[in-house]
């Protein structure tokens, strides 16, 4: 029993340290921003808000961010809607040629960034998108409907499917009970899909440092002062980003997992 | 889906049905139709095209479309590529084996040792990571991991160190685990809490020892999920071109980082396209092995 309860603790002990160097990089980037050494590390130098000056004060960091916005708010519509027109299609219907049709959609995350980049680079050179908002827009839709399509589809496979019919029978037509029925039914799965896509696209570097031309967006203006040398301006740029992107996800899972709960009561 | 061509306005019983299976199918192709179309432009066609630059030729550092070998012989015949090669896919493997060693006690504890509710905040903290910026999370640890940096100035309170880590494997590992650690955790984790319990407890009360139930028992019941987040901690390696380069310095450079230099110092597409499309036979050829693999194990 005693040898149990050693073996439990060690677990979680483990388990703590692996959180630890998951969560590391995200906590000391965000410590490093306040920190006034131009090299940061123990002890700590005095605290400084110099950094965040720097980058309240540069235009290019402001065109970035505007651009970044832009960029990941069409992004989340466009997979989205993508996403759940794919969904209810694997949802409703069943058809030649559907695993194909599902691969389709389902594999752009499983080709390496670097490769879609070069491929993608290559591709709207020839059919003049290159260099642009949009470019940037289209390529990373391509890359985040599969997980807009994911997310939805679980929602749909937990919806009773006589609810659809009893539409259909008290007289509404298909577009009907899809905007009055299905839609409002998937409205979590739909606010959380909107909030990672966002994520992902608010994030994605490789494809956008490829195809943006000048129009940057803010992972690319850290990359390239990441290549040029140590600069703790990124640390400030980085908590900015990691604010961001946390605030998007946690809101993604908090919204499926509220209402899940909800409905267990409802049912129980 | 052949739809009854009926002339729409005569009001016979017969032809509203046509029109009313006309509307719906309408319905349906609105709602299949645009991912179709999306994901061929985008996704299907820029692929086809990176294969066929592959054999486009450079001339005055402009790109002209061809159908030569050139690109192809000039690269396979460079010691350089097959260097980079090997050390890609002996990197990415080393990644492999050690991601999924050091996930499993983590995932083992999830699956089996906390309550739902815990387990459910693990997952929906190791989600956060997987949407947050990989590129600020390395240059973090360029930081961390420096001659002067924070581990190396804690192993010096205690005598130890200086280590070095930048521009070792050993950064480029760090590098890789924090993009797949958190992935690689949560798929293993739910292959293992999908095992039948009753399994492991007959083991178990038949007298097997624990090290003997996880081997013989819990592993080959998880085998399709663990050969899935392997093959997934694979990909992940072998296309990231950050940890690599940042972590690990670049010399000699990986394949996604021969890709990135080509790309950006110069005209030379072509060649990158020959370096990506031996990554896509590389990358097909390990999924469909691990996907192989994974299903006539289950069989037996």
């Amino acid at each position: 029993m005693n040898s149990d309860r050693v073996l439990k603790w060690f677990l979680y002990g483990y388990l703590a340290l692996v959180l630890v160097f998951i969560f590391a990089p995200i906590i000391f980037s965000v410590i490093f921003s306040f920190n006034s050494d131009r090299f940061p590390t123990i002890p700590l130098g005095s605290f400084t808000l110099k950094w965040y000056k720097t980058i309240w004060q540069d235009p290019d960091v402001w065109e970035a961010a505007r651009t970044s916005l832009i960029v990941s708010f069409s992004v989340a519509s466009i997979a989205t809607l993508l996403g759940f027109a794919t969904a209810y299609t694997d949802y409703r219907y069943r058809f030649k040629l559907k695993p194909l049709y599902l691969a389709l959609i389902l594999l752009p995350p499983t080709i390496p960034l670097i490769i879609l980049a070069l491929a993608m680079l290559a591709w709207f050179a020839k059919i003049g998108l290159a260099g642009k908002v949009i470019s940037i827009i289209v390529a990373h839709s391509v890359l985040t409907a599969p997980f807009a399509m994911a997310i939805i589809r679980l929602r749909l496979s937990q919806m009773d499917a006589s609810l659809e019919s009893a539409a259909w029978n008290l007289g509404a037509d298909q577009w009907c009970a899809l905007r009055r029925v299905i839609v409002p039914f998937c409205r979590p799965a739909i606010i959380s899909s909107f909030c990672l896509t966002a994520a992902v696209s608010f994030d994605e570097f490789a494809i956008a440092w490829f195809i943006s031309g000048l129009n940057k967006t803010i992972p690319v203006i850290i990359l390239e002062i990441v290549t040029g040398n140590i600069d703790p301006q990124v640390n400030a740029i980085g908590s900015f980003v990691f604010l961001t992107s946390i605030t998007l996800v946690v809101i993604a899972q908090v919204v499926l997992m509220t209402r899940d709960k909800k409905e267990k009561v409802h049912h129980g | 889906m052949s739809v009854s061509k009926q002339p729409a306005k005569t009001p016979s019983s017969d032809s509203k049905s046509a029109r009313q299976r006309q509307k719906s199918d309408l319905f349906q192709q609105v709602l299949r139709l645009p991912i179709v179309i999306w994901q061929s432009l985008f996704f299907i066609a820029p692929l086809f095209f990176l294969v066929a630059m592959s054999f486009f030729i450079v001339r005055n550092y402009r790109m002209t479309e061809a159908f030569e070998m050139k690109n192809w012989l000039k690269m396979m015949s460079r010691d350089y590529f097959w260097d980079s090669y090997g050390l890609t896919i002996g990197l990415a493997t080393l990644a492999t084996l050690v991601v999924m060693i050091v996930a499993f006690p983590a995932a083992y504890t999830l699956a089996f040792r906390v309550s739902e509710n815990t387990r459910r905040w693990a997952i929906f903290l190791l989600i956060i990571p997987f949407f947050t910026s990989y590129l600020v999370r390395i240059f973090s640890w360029y930081v961390i991991l420096a001659e002067s940096g924070v581990i190396n100035a804690m192993l010096g309170y205690i005598g130890l160190g200086p280590y070095i880590m930048l521009n070792t494997k050993f950064g480029t590992i760090v590098g890789y685990m924090t993009l797949t650690l958190p992935l690689v955790i949560i798929l293993q984790t739910f292959s293992l809490a999908n095992i039948d319990r009753r399994l492991v407890e007959a083991a178990y009360n038949l007298g097997c020892r624990p090290w003997r139930t996880i081997i013989r028992v819990v592993l080959p019941l998880a085998k399709t999920g663990f050969i899935i987040a392997a093959v997934f901690c694979f990909i992940l390696s072998f296309g990231d071109f950050v940890s690599p380069y940042y972590l690990g310095g670049s010399k000699p450079p990986t394949l996604p980082i021969l890709i990135v230099d080509t790309v950006k110092s110069g005209q030379q597409w072509p060649r990158a396209a020959v370096v990506a499309v031996v990554m896509m036979v590389t990358l097909f050829i390990v999924a469909f092995g691990g996907i192989a693999a994974a299903y006539r194990r289950r069989n037996a």
